[in-house]
């Protein structure tokens, strides 16, 4: 277990780029580039790509197929650097999908929020059309008979689902290079990660191939990579968002959470596929507010619009082990948050270091359980055998990679008789 | 059927058993199982034979020096429409595969969710065995691996059961000595049923149908409290009696949705310790489960008595119903480890008092009050037991007497020319045409002599062909009974004239032959002579010339 923390605050010295996100789509018709821009600073309006992409179809300046065309010519020729796709949908689909929603637009109909967006989605997230691996080699051609209900909802919005994007295998990692089928660079630097286990549907984001992107966070894995990779990253609140059809790694930790461009676009893609659902009985019942009417525009507020808002910073988050860039972009938000009139207070949390042996305790725990059901016996690469314990263990050793395997090994430990009062129980309180 | 279970025992590397034999433990999978089986005939040695009589009379005494203690296992499936966590329906005897969905599959991302009706179930099942019931209990996961358990793990529940701490009140059969009887009940909780798994004959694959798997069970352990194969056999009854009560289950053995393992050991009797366990499975039939016991005890004891008690091992048996005897399946390895820890999908269970009350309400008066309220009518403990021990006769039975009529009446009816009928025909009381309006009817016709007793069978028995009114068919074939002395009296004239042979007869002294004369009579007025006033009435006339 030492030797996986250690891992990973090692990643948290990988320089990551220090940017804003870009915004190369201002202006129509669309030009795009082969290089990326360089930084610049933030817009001064809440660009939601999504929004735009909308009011160009709505006021017929572009069509959907022609939306489609620009950004699957782009996805693809950038492709082969950046590999954050494990699986590209069929250009003869996609476009379908788009036509349809032009003919839809020609006929006066509504057309969800969502028509015409490219939409990336973590391999982990069942797709009823689409192989669904979880980056896992013992998952390879697997193709789920149903949508996760986040994707039935995109696709209900008229979201267009592009591809599966790359990740470390089964949501095991912090850098996608866990995963069983390729790495996955960083847009911004090829001698970089792209963070993980959501790397690809970061990478993807941030590169433009696709708008918004779902993800899946446990420890971090949409907040990570996002942060890798330069594009706005967000964790739902556990219940949010429905877990039917997200490959289960630990069932009481595990959210899908949504990639953008911008704040606006990621809460965009949050209100769609936020809400309660029949199928996950962890699901929050509470309604979800309307978070885009919410959005302002930075140079709409009143001077200190958040005061009376109080805000706590962690005071061990910014202590020994934390890069100082890391730690001074943190204070830099704070003051920022403080111009905005709240009051930020240093608070101690003593226990917070505890907080990263219990999540491995409770992961691992959690998904050397859920990972049971993989033994090539109705679904997945089998390794036939002529002996059940055979078939079992060859099939498992060979489709799972090696960290997928220590947290299996570590979990089923903990869970174990004897150790379950002083590792599991422990951990969950 | 696809689903059919495969019969007969053969050691081979995927043994060939039904599916529901095989305890699903870590650790010990069928294929595993060559190498133990190999293992257990080269060091178990044979035992010796017993076949002369001075042997048997001090086995005998033995016997009676030990006393066996028997816990039992039941597994009850639930008949709700859908499984316990998802929409999928469960029908006995479907094409293999066609009941399932990603829930029961256990593919990925596929999530449980709680059939209500389960909680229900299980709260009408833990108040009808008297058990305290827990306002708060959970769902947990236990981890074994074996292909006919989708997830790898069964969701069951461990340290908090919904029902702990009841008890079952049964009358043993009158034919076995009768006694009532209270055993203990330590737990019911809910759990998923797995699916099942079919071998090859020759043993070269297997083959997986996932339609039970998911099904809901409640699983009922009961206190060690039973001693002889009579008692096991009747708490088995007892139960499925009550399942059906409840409508919970249709308690139909043959098809699997009640399935009982027993666990037995013996000791000499005084002695505190216990003696060491086995368990015993593939009892299909509550006669199985009694003979299986006697079995089983009289080869424990038997080994005791020669000083072979380190023969007695903690395992598995089966019992083969061909054989009629039990047969080592596979040792136990000490306890299997499964992990347990909550189920992280399910949220808690949580009871309240006003739902627990309505479900209490709601339960139908259950076998043994009714056994104890038909006591009370004065019926014999035979008569109780077989109006009690089917929710169906008893219904109609208390249905008949809602009419007014007389209880040892009716019980005679049902028991006896309702009850032959339905044997020779194999029919259900529900399926025969005989309503209890129309019982009552023909009971209090009998009563006030409207018909005779005889005609009243004749009656009884077109009513339960073929249905009809008592009163219409009276009335269709003219029955109603002769009770007009003068109209009797005309055609014992007649007979008595017809056959002065006989008469001359009977005056010699042969007084036998009224029978004769009242059967011409009764012949005469085709079966509608009041008998009393007939044989009144010819006596008379018999003696009268005398």
């Amino acid at each position: 277990m030492l030797n996986s923390i250690n891992h990973h605050q090692k990643l948290l010295l990988h320089r990551s780029p220090k940017c804003l996100s870009p915004s190369p789509f201002s202006t129509f018709p669309l030009t795009l580039t082969e290089n990326l821009p360089h930084p610049l600073t933030p817009p001064s309006k809440p660009t939601s790509q999504i929004l735009s992409i909308r009011h160009s179809l709505l006021t017929h300046q572009l069509t959907a197929v022609e939306i489609a065309e620009s950004y699957l010519t782009h996805l693809r020729r950038i492709e082969p650097k950046l590999k954050s796709f494990l699986h590209v949908a069929d250009e003869e689909y996609i476009l379908n999908e788009a036509k349809e929603i032009d003919n839809k637009i020609s006929r006066n109909e509504s057309v969800g929020l969502l028509a015409g967006v490219f939409v990336g989605v973590k391999d982990n997230i069942c797709t009823g059309n689409m192989p669904s691996t979880a980056g896992s080699r013992l998952l390879e051609g697997y193709r789920p008979p149903f949508d996760a209900t986040a994707v039935k909802k995109v696709r209900e919005l008229g979201g267009i689902v592009v591809g599966k994007t790359n990740m470390d295998e089964f949501g095991m990692g912090s850098t996608t290079e866990g995963s069983a089928f390729q790495v996955t660079t960083n847009p911004w630097d090829a001698s970089c990660v792209p963070g993980g286990s959501s790397g690809g549907s970061a990478a993807a984001v941030s590169a433009r191939q696709c708008v918004v992107s779902l993800g899946s966070d446990t420890g971090g894995s949409v907040r990570q990579p996002a942060s890798f990779c330069g594009v706005v990253g967000l964790k739902p609140t556990y219940g949010r968002v429905s877990r039917y059809g997200l490959v289960a790694y630990a069932s009481s930790l595990d959210v899908i959470g949504c990639f953008g461009t911008s704040v606006a676009d990621a809460g965009i893609l949050l209100h769609a596929i936020a809400g309660h659902d029949r199928f996950d009985s962890t699901s929050s019942k509470q309604e979800v507010p309307e978070f885009k009417s919410q959005l302002t525009a930075s140079d709409n507020f009143e001077s200190r619009p958040l005061q009376g808002l109080r805000v706590g910073i962690i005071r061990e988050t910014l202590e020994d082990g934390v890069d100082d860039d890391v730690a001074s972009s943190i204070r830099e938000a704070a003051s920022h948050l403080e111009d905005l009139g709240c009051t930020v207070t240093e608070v101690s949390l003593p226990s917070f270091s505890l907080g990263l042996p219990a999540y491995y305790v409770l992961a691992c725990s959690e998904s050397s359980s859920n990972l049971s059901r993989y033994d090539g016996v109705r679904y997945g690469n089998r390794i036939a055998a002529g002996e059940l314990t055979h078939l079992y263990g060859d099939t498992r050793a060979g489709g799972f990679g090696p960290e997928v395997k220590r947290r299996i090994l570590m979990g089923t430990y903990a869970l174990s008789a004897g150790y379950y009062d002083a590792y599991y129980k422990r951990a969950q309180q | 059927m696809a689903s059919l279970l495969f019969r007969g025992l053969q050691f081979r590397p995927l043994c060939i058993y039904p599916s529901s034999l095989w305890t699903r433990k870590v650790g010990v999978l069928c294929c595993a199982s060559n190498s133990l089986q190999t293992q257990n005939v080269t060091t178990h040695e044979k035992p010796k034979k017993f076949a002369t009589r001075n042997q048997d009379k001090t086995l005998d005494q033995f016997l009676k020096n030990y006393e066996a203690i028997i816990g039992i296992e039941t597994h009850v499936q639930l008949s709700t429409l859908t499984k316990a966590f998802c929409g999928c329906g469960y029908n006995y005897g479907s094409e293999p595969n066609t009941d399932i969905c990603p829930v029961c599959m256990g593919l990925p991302g596929a999530l449980p969710v709680l059939n209500s009706k389960i909680i229900e179930c299980a709260v009408k099942l833990g108040l009808a065995l008297n058990c305290k019931l827990s306002l708060n209990s959970k769902f947990d996961r236990k981890q074994y691996f074996y292909p006919d358990l989708p997830k790898g793990y069964q969701i069951s529940q461990f340290d908090v059961p919904i029902a702990t701490s009841g008890y079952i009140d049964l009358d043993l059969p009158v034919e076995f000595g009768g006694g009532h009887r209270r055993f203990g009940i330590t737990r019911v909780h809910m759990e998923e049923d797995a699916g099942k798994l079919l071998h090859a004959q020759d043993g070269s694959h297997s083959q997986v149908d996932l339609n039970r798997a998911g099904v809901p069970l409640l699983e009922i352990v009961s206190e060690p409290d039973m001693r002889t194969g009579i008692e096991a056999a009747e708490y088995g009854a007892e139960l499925q009696r009550l399942v059906r009560y409840l409508g919970v289950c249709n308690g139909n053995m043959q098809e699997g949705s009640l399935r009982c393992d027993v666990n037995i050991s013996v000791r000499p009797k005084g002695q505190d310790e216990f003696g060491t366990k086995v368990e015993i499975k593939n009892l299909n039939s509550f006669s199985a489960i009694g003979r299986a016991i006697d079995y089983e005890i009289t080869r424990q004891v038997q080994l005791l008595s020669q000083g072979l008690a380190n023969q007695i091992v903690q395992e598995t048996r089966l019992w083969d119903d061909g054989a009629q005897k039990t047969v080592t399946m596979r040792k136990k390895e000490g306890l299997s480890d499964y992990r347990y820890f909550p189920e992280p999908d399910l949220p808690e269970v949580t009871l309240t008092k006003d739902y627990i009350d309505s479900i209490r309400d709601s339960l139908p008066e259950l076998p043994e009050l009714k056994r104890r309220r038909y006591e009370q009518m004065g019926l014999s403990m035979q008569d109780v037991l077989f109006l009690a021990n089917d929710v169906n006769i008893a219904e109609f039975f208390d249905a008949t007497l809602s009419k007014g009529a007389d209880a040892k009446l009716a019980a005679n009816w049902i028991m006896g020319d309702i009850a032959a009928y339905m044997k020779n025909e194999k029919l259900s009381i529900t399926e025969i045409k005989l309503t209890s309006d129309e019982l009552a009817e023909l009971i209090s016709s009998i009563k006030s002599g409207t018909i005779s007793g005889k005609i009243g069978k004749e009656i009884l028995f077109e009513l339960i062909a073929k249905g009809g009114t008592v009163k219409g068919l009276i009335k269709e074939k003219n029955l109603v009974q002769i009770t007009d002395s003068a109209e009797i009296e005309k055609m014992i004239d007649k007979v008595l004239a017809e056959n002065p042979k006989q008469v001359e007869q009977y005056r010699g002294g042969k007084t036998k032959l009224q029978g004769f004369f009242a059967g011409q009579v009764m012949k005469e007025s085709k079966g509608k002579a009041n008998p009393g006033i007939l044989n009144k009435i010819l006596l008379q006339k018999l003696n009268a010339n005398s």
